[in-house]
């Protein structure tokens, strides 16, 4: 048992992951919330749910984590006002995921000092909430251009409401004032090949005195899609949450889907999946140490290391079908396998990456330029990381030594034994030497399981549909960090409601940190350091 | 320096061969003079829009730009402002969100233009438009419902190669 509480009963759900769920009363979220944050536990997701079909009211969850498994507590909300106790004076990033669940569900924080919209914009009006059962959004068809016939500018439809869609977004943000201080507005369009989201930056002279991020730019009502998907088709919709994360996403899912109905999918599979989800991390990792070179005007890196990730990509679409082994994994076990022949070419391959990076690891630390930019860049210290709850990949590299590898290990990285890469300087080069030290053991994993990969059983157990009242978490340590999904099923048959979790919600109110007292053009280095994602936090 | 010298030797060109246009990625008939196509395909600026995407197809247009696609060989560049660019390219559903933007993108981006749709969902909504694009509370779908497009790329993502292609395919003569 992770933690006891006069009161509260917790049991532990079936599947990879050790994970407690109980239902808790108003009065004990405070304290509860506050004992496990006291042992030196983080909060990892939170979320409502509408289950007023069923003669009851809403529902909030709230996900822990200590050293001993995830803690998800549910508290039932009324019907008709939704409310609960603010705890983001106990976890700060409690705060925009609050907002978001107001803005999608209409369940509210109470006492929050933040009380703004989040990731709603102008796409549908205040007191709507897509996530309710009930909800139903106007038709916006008119407010669109009528599909082609070629008329140049003047078909496009341009009046700003129609139907009541505002295209507006009125957002009060923090105004800084002083003598000097003057605003830089970037984005939601920004100037490289990046994702949407805009930044508001205060700034005396270079110097940014804050930053105030805007997000939801993406926000393309997944979690009311998952409600009409299949279980097989959420899969894929998982794995679409943020395309650079599809393996831990699509593993995530499957995780929680395996947890409801009870199944184990084969040794095969599970080794399968661990070697997909160390793809991705070393594919990731090449990128951004590429673009990382790349923003400090040294396109040597760029060109080098986009070289080896090209090579990596080539021989994920040879051997299991997708660049990004998209849709590999299903509920159940995986799509595809691995030969002889296939383990040979990824052994050649480990040991070309091994040889190269090594190489271009000496010519960044031997780089007097590069360093320079590196070093100092972006700091996060480690007892402000601990603070504001900063996990995964940028957590480790500000002391946070946390990795579901290692803590939470399913299978089959119990048998690893992965070595987590720390480092405690929290700057921009911190975060390097982890990206770094991350693919040497990636590597290393990546031979470990192939020798523990033996051919001839099933790829997948099939399962066919999900036991009613079902409730089940999946969470895998992505590239970027945890990644978790959430299945709740009210009928039996398909997943009703979905909710996905990126580990970005808890590191964007930290970027925001990062960058104080830095120089403004030191911002793309420091974003891309971190390498946050839009859509998945955008949903 | 000598390390980096070396490695650049080591290494050597990694480029391959550009892909041939595919007529068959046309949304609509050309309508840009061959005089103007000529000019833009000899130096052509690019700005990229994301509208909506999970950053799939982002990571293959990053790959556009690595060595064996080597997009700027070509005479291709991306570029920081659409003030700049002779052609959109627009990856995602259109999140509502985004709609606004897109089009104003759109508007800065000077005539003549020319717009690709990149990916499943920019061509006809993918997953997240179910009913062959069409919108929802939170998205637009396909990109065609906001702003003209000229060529559809589609795939999930679509590969470095059919992105070049795609490109291609807009600047040159219709068959």
């Amino acid at each position: 048992m992770p933690i006891t509480h006069p009161g509260l009963q917790l049991q532990r759900l079936a599947g990879a992951i050790p994970v407690w769920h109980g239902r808790i009363i108003e009065a004990d979220l405070l304290p509860v919330c506050e004992s496990v944050r006291d042992g030196g536990g983080r909060l990892v997701a939170l979320w409502g749910s509408d289950e007023r079909v069923f003669g009851a009211g809403f529902s909030l969850h709230v996900v822990l984590v200590n050293e001993a498994g995830l803690i998800c507590l549910t508290l039932p909300l009324s019907a008709v006002q939704p409310d609960y106790p603010d705890i983001s004076a106990i976890f700060p990033a409690a705060s925009r995921m609050q907002r978001a669940a107001y803005d999608l569900l209409g369940i509210r924080a109470r006492d929050a000092c933040d009380q703004r919209k989040w990731l709603r914009h102008a796409a549908w009006s205040e007191g709507a909430y897509p996530l309710r059962k009930d909800f139903d959004h106007p038709h916006f068809g008119s407010s669109l251009r009528s599909p082609p016939p070629h008329q140049g500018e003047e078909a496009i439809d341009r009046s700003p409401a129609e139907n009541g869609t505002q295209t507006h977004d009125d957002y009060p943000f923090v105004q800084v004032e002083g003598q000097g201080v003057h605003e830089i507005p970037v984005g939601p369009v920004h100037a490289g090949i990046i994702e949407p989201g805009h930044f508001r930056f205060s700034v005396i002279g270079e110097r940014v005195l804050r930053l105030e991020e805007r997000l939801g730019y993406v926000h393309k009502g997944i979690e009311k899609l998952f409600e009409i998907n299949s279980l097989y088709d959420g899969c894929k919709l998982a794995g679409r949450v943020s395309g650079d994360s599809t393996v831990a996403y699509a593993w995530a899912y499957a995780m929680a889907a395996e947890s409801i109905a009870n199944v184990t999918p084969p040794d095969i599979a599970l080794w399968m999946r661990a070697l997909f989800l160390e793809r991705e991390r070393i594919s990731n990792h090449l990128g951004d140490l590429g673009y990382l070179g790349n923003d400090v005007a040294f396109s040597f890196g760029f060109a080098q290391f986009w070289i080896l990730k090209e090579q990596l990509l080539r021989n994920n679409a040879e051997l299991f079908g997708h660049r990004y082994l998209m849709d590999a994994i299903i509920p159940g076990g995986v799509r595809a396998g691995i030969d002889e022949s296939g383990k040979q070419t990824l052994l050649a391959e480990c040991e070309m990456l091994e040889r190269e990076v090594r190489l271009l690891r000496s010519v960044y630390e031997e780089h007097a330029g590069v360093q320079d930019r590196f070093i100092g860049t972006g700091s996060v210290a480690p007892e402000l990381a601990a603070r504001l709850g900063l996990c995964g990949l940028a957590g480790r590299a500000s002391s946070q030594a946390w990795d579901m590898r290692v803590q939470c290990a399913s299978a089959p990285y119990g048998m690893l034994d992965v070595q987590m890469a720390t480092h405690r300087n929290g700057d921009v080069a911190a975060r390097v030497i982890v990206r770094f030290d991350e693919i040497f053991e990636s590597l290393r994993l990546q031979r470990e399981i192939m020798a523990n990969l033996l051919g001839g059983d099933d790829l997948a157990y099939p399962v066919s549909q999900l036991p009613a009242n079902g409730f089940g978490i999946g969470m895998v340590e992505g590239w970027r960090g945890e990644v978790m999904v959430a299945i709740h099923t009210y009928a039996e048959g398909n997943p009703d409601r979905v909710h996905p979790h990126d580990p970005s919600w808890q590191n964007w109110p930290v970027l925001e940190h990062a960058i104080i007292g830095n120089i403004v053009p030191d911002f793309p280095l420091i974003n891309k350091s971190f390498n946050l994602s839009y859509s998945g936090h955008d949903l | 320096m000598y390390q980096i010298i070396k490695q650049i030797i080591r290494t050597g060109i990694k480029t391959e061969a550009a892909p041939l246009p595919d007529e068959t990625m046309r949304a609509t008939p050309a309508r840009l003079q061959q005089q103007i196509l000529d000019r833009l395909g000899g130096a052509l600026s690019i700005r990229l829009v994301d509208a909506g995407s999970c950053n799939g197809c982002e990571l293959e247009i990053h790959a556009v730009n690595n060595a064996y696609y080597n997009i700027e060989g070509l005479g291709i560049r991306f570029v920081a402002s659409p003030r700049h660019a002779d052609m959109l390219l627009v990856t995602g559903p259109v999140s509502r969100h985004m709609m606004e933007a897109l089009r104003r993108t759109y508007d800065a981006t000077p005539d003549p233009k020319l717009v690709v749709a990149i990916g499943e969902c920019a061509c006809n909504g993918g997953m997240f438009a179910p009913d062959g694009g069409r919108e929802n509370y939170a998205s637009c779908g396909k990109v065609s419902n906001v702003i003209p497009v000229d060529v559809a790329v589609t795939g999930c993502p679509p590969t470095p190669t059919a992105i070049l292609q795609g490109i291609l395919t807009a600047i040159s003569r219709q068959i």
